[in-house]
This record gives structure tokens, C-alpha cells and sequence, in this order.
């Protein structure tokens, strides 16, 4: 235990010392917007990729939604396509650009800005406002729990204890340090969290006898383990894991529409993402960040979803129970509990460090854009005051954000990492996509479509979440104490389609309706958007 | 059966994960040094942006933090 802790206390120091280094560096370096510009230019697309990608991926992902893929199996593989191919490739080259020049055109600042200035509406922009500060407080609730439970089980910590240590301590570094994502020190994270996962999926698949091996025995375990450890699961859907649940079953639409929809697809309307690439100096950058970003969230999500699904293989092998058992059915705890059995400690606490990566990189974007939704998007814009007013707003706004975040890290129930952060990326996704991507690449779209399918995507999201998809509305009881039945349509499959199914269609053809039926923009204000966009 | 993965839907899938990753791979080879040609015009751009956004945040976060 004594050479544990001097262990443990060697790794942190090392990683402290590297944050506050590179810090420093960054600092040196760029004391002038000229010195910036120029000593950026060189390392930037890496910086960029990488804090874009260590911001996208948090211990929500890893932890959360490896965890789900012990349960799930590999179809949530699925999903790390979707991040690849939307959250890195579509996002970057399609959307990316776009956002960038004309964000550059309008001088927005913040995502709701943007989109306000693109459509000349105050209303977009304390709306969004409202729905980023109201709704993201979920999101960073769920990636402080993913980071608590890691430490609750590595370290034998009480977990509340945990999440109120590490509440503190990425407070501390957001307001010292992280508040606008220092990207030098993201960069660094990101690249701890690369090397991290490296091992951790090299190091699985040895243990478990290669790529192939590893495989055959998951696909093989679901004729070896007692069939009563499945029963539960497979009444709902569950084939084994390697193979997608049945077509339609309650499993199926839950790992389709939520875990691989929800986020797959949502992803592109993520404030705090969208921000980072107005940024950027030039599409080159864009470029070369989507080689980085590529591999970066390939390794990331890839290498969690694929161990969380083996650890089904290591736990049978060596005590005869699949992961979800040996975590007593809270799948926020596989991951964590995986590497405390398998991996040697010290990389158990190398992985606790990749995991405050995350969490902080991740945090720190979270907790910044929830400020500036409060002080600048929905004060300022409403009031119409700025200076010292609207900094008290945002920094509120901030303490509000972190507070509201430990108390749900005390009250959420059990597997929630993953279903909360799919809630999250499920609602952005239906009040912003259908508006953001219309702003960028629809220049017919109207201020009154927009403005109906933001309203009224957000609206259908709410809606189905609080009466109609099991999972939520049964955890807000909003819906039982309102109407005495825990959701509204009880016929399969609608208690477990995710919002994202039935909001987003709808947002677009409202807007998309709306916008035909009334008048087009001006057109100056068209080419003043659009200026130099190719 | 592909790497020891019977249903097609999930080698299809852990492939699929691959090979996007390489379309980022082949993509960001192919054009490195694309988009980069007006590079005084789009520096001077990011600069008006960046000056704005560190007054936002000097004004509404009161925070100051050297980067430029």
C-alpha cells in the first residue's frame, strides 16, 4: 500500500508538473496577438485536433459508454463510426469551414451569437441561451460521475467524497486556468488520454489472446455463460456480444436510437464544439486537424467500447461472472472496475490521470460555455447591459453550472453516465441542427423557420423526455405525478425510441416548411453572411 | 465470421470504424497544405475575431489570461 501511494503520488506530481509547464510555455510564448498568431501557426492543427477531440470525448464517453458496451457488446461500435465520420469528418470539412467564415463575417462570439446574427434574432439567441444553460448541467454532472466512480474504485474512496474532491479541483483549474480551454494544456491532455488508451487496448486484447482471439472468445461466451445471467437482457433483445439485438426490441432501439443516434448525430450541435472552429486561422488547419481528429477519436471511443465488451471475456475467465454481475448492475462501474482487476496499479492510476484529463478538458468547455449562455447570450441580450453586470452574470453563471452539477452527481441514479449525456446530445440536437445546419448551408432558410423548428424541436425533445421515453421520464416522475402513468403510449417500441427519432425529423420539415412560406432573407444581409465562402 | 465477429452487422461496423478513420487519414494527407493560400487575409481576420473575443471575455468573465 506504502509503495502505492508513493506511486500514485509520483504520477500526479509528474502530470501536475506537465500541466503547469506546459502552461507556462503556452504563456511565454504568447504574450502578444502578433506572437500568437505567428508561434501558433506551426503547432496549430495538432493543438487543434486535439483539443477539439479532448473536449468531444470526456470520461462520459470512456467510462460511461465503455461501460454500456459491456452490456451492449460491440454493435456500439457503431458508434465510434458515427464519431469518426460525422463528429470528425462531415463536422470539420462540411461544417466546420462554413462555421468558421461566416462566424469570422458575423463576429459571433458564441454558438447562440452566431446563429442570432446569421438569422438577425435576439429571440435565437437568449433561447438557445436558455436551453444550453438549462439542459448542459446534465452533461457535466455525468461526466463528473464517470470521473468519481473511477476514483471510488481505484482508490477505495468514498464516491461522494470523490465527487465533491473532484468538483473542487476542476473548479480550481477552470477558473485559474482553463476557463476559454487554454488549448496548449487541452493538447496535453488529449495527448495523455491517446497514450492512455493505447495501452489499455493493446494491453486487453494481449491478455485476452489478439484481435481475433479476443473476439471468438466474446462471441463464444454467450453459449458459455449460464443462461440465467443473460435472461433479463435477452428477454429484451440481447443476442450476445458480438451480434446487434433483435431488430425493433426494446435493446435494439435503445442502442440504436439513444446510444448511437443520440450521439452519433448530435455531436454536430454541441456549443462548446461548434466554438472551437471559429478559432482556427484557415481551412488548412481544418485539414490537417481531420487526419488528427480521425485517429485521435478512433483510438478513444474505439478502445472503450471494444475493452468495455471484452471485459465480459477477462471477468468469466477469472471469476465466472460476465461484468455487469461483478459491478452489481451498475455499468458506470465496469470500466473502472476492469482496469482495477486486470491492469497492473500502476496503470491504474496513469488511466486516473487520463481520466482527469478528460473530465477537465471536457469540464472546463462545459462550464465556460454555460457562463457565457448566462452572461452574454441571455443577460446581455435581454438587458441590453454590458461590462461589469454581465461579468458577474457569466461567473454566477459558472458557480451555478458546478454547483447544480455535484448535487446531480449525488441524486442521479445508477447507469446513468451514458443515457444522460445521449439525453443531452439528443436535445441540442433537436432544437440547434436543423437551425445550424440551415444557417450554414441554406441560404432560403427564413428567421420564421428557423425560429419554429428551434421552438418547436425543443418542445417535441422536452416533451418526449419527460413523458414519453421510459428511461427519463421515469427517473423525473414528472409525468406519474402529472397524469398517473409513467409514460403516456405504452405500445412498443415508443417507451424506449429516443427523442432524437421523432424531434429532429420534425424540426426540419417545420423549418424547412415555414421557411418557404415566408418572405427570403435580403440579400445583402445573404452576402454579408456568405462572403467568401466557397 | 471477420476477426472472430460472426454478425455482419458488427464487423461491418468495427471495419467501418477503420476505414473512416483512414478516409480522415487519406483526406488530411491529401490536402495539407490546401487551404492555406490566403494566408495574410485570413490572419488578419482571425486576429479582428480573437481581439473580440478576448474583450468579451476581459468584459463579461473578467478574466485576462495573456493569451493575446
Amino acid at each position: 500500500m506504502a509503495n502505492n501511494l508513493l506511486d500514485l503520488t509520483i504520477i500526479v506530481l509528474i502530470y501536475l508538473a506537465l500541466i503547469i509547464y506546459v502552461g507556462y510555455v503556452a504563456w511565454r510564448r504568447t504574450k502578444s496577438a502578433d506572437d500568437y498568431m505567428v508561434a501558433g501557426r506551426a503547432t496549430h492543427p495538432f493543438i487543434m485536433a486535439l483539443s477539439y477531440g479532448a473536449t468531444f470525448i470526456s470520461t462520459a464517453a470512456i467510462v460511461g459508454f465503455g461501460g454500456v458496451a459491456g452490456v451492449y457488446g460491440m454493435g456500439l461500435l457503431w458508434l465510434t463510426f458515427l464519431n469518426i465520420l460525422v463528429g470528425i469528418f462531415i463536422a470539420f470539412v462540411f461544417f466546420g469551414k462554413r462555421t468558421r467564415k461566416i462566424g469570422h463575417n458575423l463576429k459571433a462570439l458564441t454558438f447562440p451569437e452566431l446563429l442570432s446574427r446569421r438569422f438577425n434574432s435576439k429571440f435565437i439567441q437568449y433561447f438557445s441561451g436558455a436551453v444550453i444553460f438549462l439542459g448542459m448541467p446534465l452533461y457535466a454532472s455525468v461526466v463528473l460521475i464517470g470521473m468519481a466512480r473511477f476514483v471510488e474504485t481505484t482508490l477505495s474512496i468514498n464516491y461522494n467524497i470523490a465527487l465533491v474532491a473532484l468538483a473542487i479541483i476542476v473548479s480550481v483549474y477552470v477558473i485559474f486556468g482553463g476557463i476559454r480551454g487554454v488549448m496548449y494544456t487541452d493538447a496535453l491532455q488529449g495527448t495523455i488520454m491517446f497514450i492512455g488508451m493505447i495501452i489499455l487496448l493493446g494491453a486487453t486484447y494481449w491478455i485476452l489472446g489478439g484481435v481475433t482471439g479476443g473476439n471468438q472468445a466474446l462471441t463464444n461466451l454467450i453459449h458459455v455463460v449460464p443462461a440465467q445471467s443473460t435472461a433479463v437482457a435477452a428477454a429484451t433483445g440481447f443476442t450476445g456480444w458480438t451480434s446487434m439485438p433483435s431488430l425493433g426490441s426494446p435493446f435494439w432501439w435503445t442502442l440504436v436510437s439513444t446510444l448511437i443516434l443520440g450521439v452519433g448525430i448530435g455531436v454536430l450541435s454541441q456549443p462548446q464544439l461548434a466554438v472551437r472552429f471559429m478559432t482556427v486561422k484557415s481551412n488548412r488547419e481544418l485539414n490537417r486537424a481531420v487526419l488528427i481528429g480521425g485517429i485521435f477519436i478512433f483510438m478513444m471511443t474505439g478502445t472503450a467500447f471494444i475493452v468495455g465488451a471484452l471485459s465480459n471475456v477477462y471477468f468469466f475467465n477469472t471469476i465466472g461472472k460476465i461484468a455487469i454481475q461483478v459491478v452489481g448492475g451498475n455499468a458506470d462501474n465496469i470500466i473502472p472496475a476492469f482496469i482495477s482487476a486486470a491492469m497492473p496499479v500502476w496503470f491504474a492510476y496513469l488511466f486516473m490521470i487520463t481520466l482527469l484529463s478528460a473530465a477537465m478538458s471536457t469540464l472546463s468547455a462545459q462550464f465556460h460555455v454555460q457562463g457565457t449562455s448566462l452572461g452574454h447570450d441571455i443577460y446581455e441580450t435581454v438587458s441590453g447591459k454590458k461590462g461589469r453586470a454581465s461579468v458577474l452574470m457569466a461567473r454566477l453563471g459558472i458557480v451555478v453550472a458546478v454547483i447544480i452539477a455535484v448535487i446531480l452527481g449525488f441524486t442521479l441514479p445508477p447507469n446513468i453516465i451514458a443515457v444522460g449525456t445521449a439525453m443531452w446530445f439528443s436535445l441540442a440536437a433537436a432544437a440547434f441542427l436543423s437551425m445550424y445546419a440551415f444557417a450554414l448551408f441554406w441560404k432560403r432558410s427564413t428567421k420564421a423557420g428557423v425560429i419554429s423548428g428551434l421552438v418547436i424541436g425543443t418542445v417535441v425533445s422536452v416533451f418526449w423526455i419527460v413523458f414519453e421515453f421510459t428511461t427519463s421520464a421515469e427517473a423525473l416522475g414528472i409525468s406519474k405525478a402529472l397524469t398517473g402513468k409513467s409514460v403516456l403510449i405504452t405500445t412498443a417500441p415508443w417507451p424506449t425510441v429516443d427523442s432524437i427519432v421523432i424531434a429532429l425529423p420534425i424540426a426540419f420539415v417545420i423549418t424547412i416548411v415555414v421557411s418557404l412560406l415566408t418572405k427570403p432573407p435580403s440579400k445583402e444581409h445573404i452576402e454579408k453572411c456568405f462572403s467568401g465562402v466557397k | 465470421m471477420v476477426l472472430g465477429i460472426n454478425d455482419p452487422w458488427v464487423w461491418g461496423a468495427y471495419i467501418g470504424s477503420i476505414l473512416a478513420m483512414l478516409l480522415c487519414v487519406v483526406y488530411g494527407i491529401i490536402n495539407w497544405n490546401k487551404g492555406g493560400e490566403d494566408e495574410e487575409g485570413e490572419i488578419k481576420e482571425e486576429m479582428n475575431w480573437h481581439k473580440k473575443e478576448k474583450e468579451m471575455e476581459k468584459k463579461e468573465l473578467g478574466i485576462w489570461d495573456e493569451e493575446g
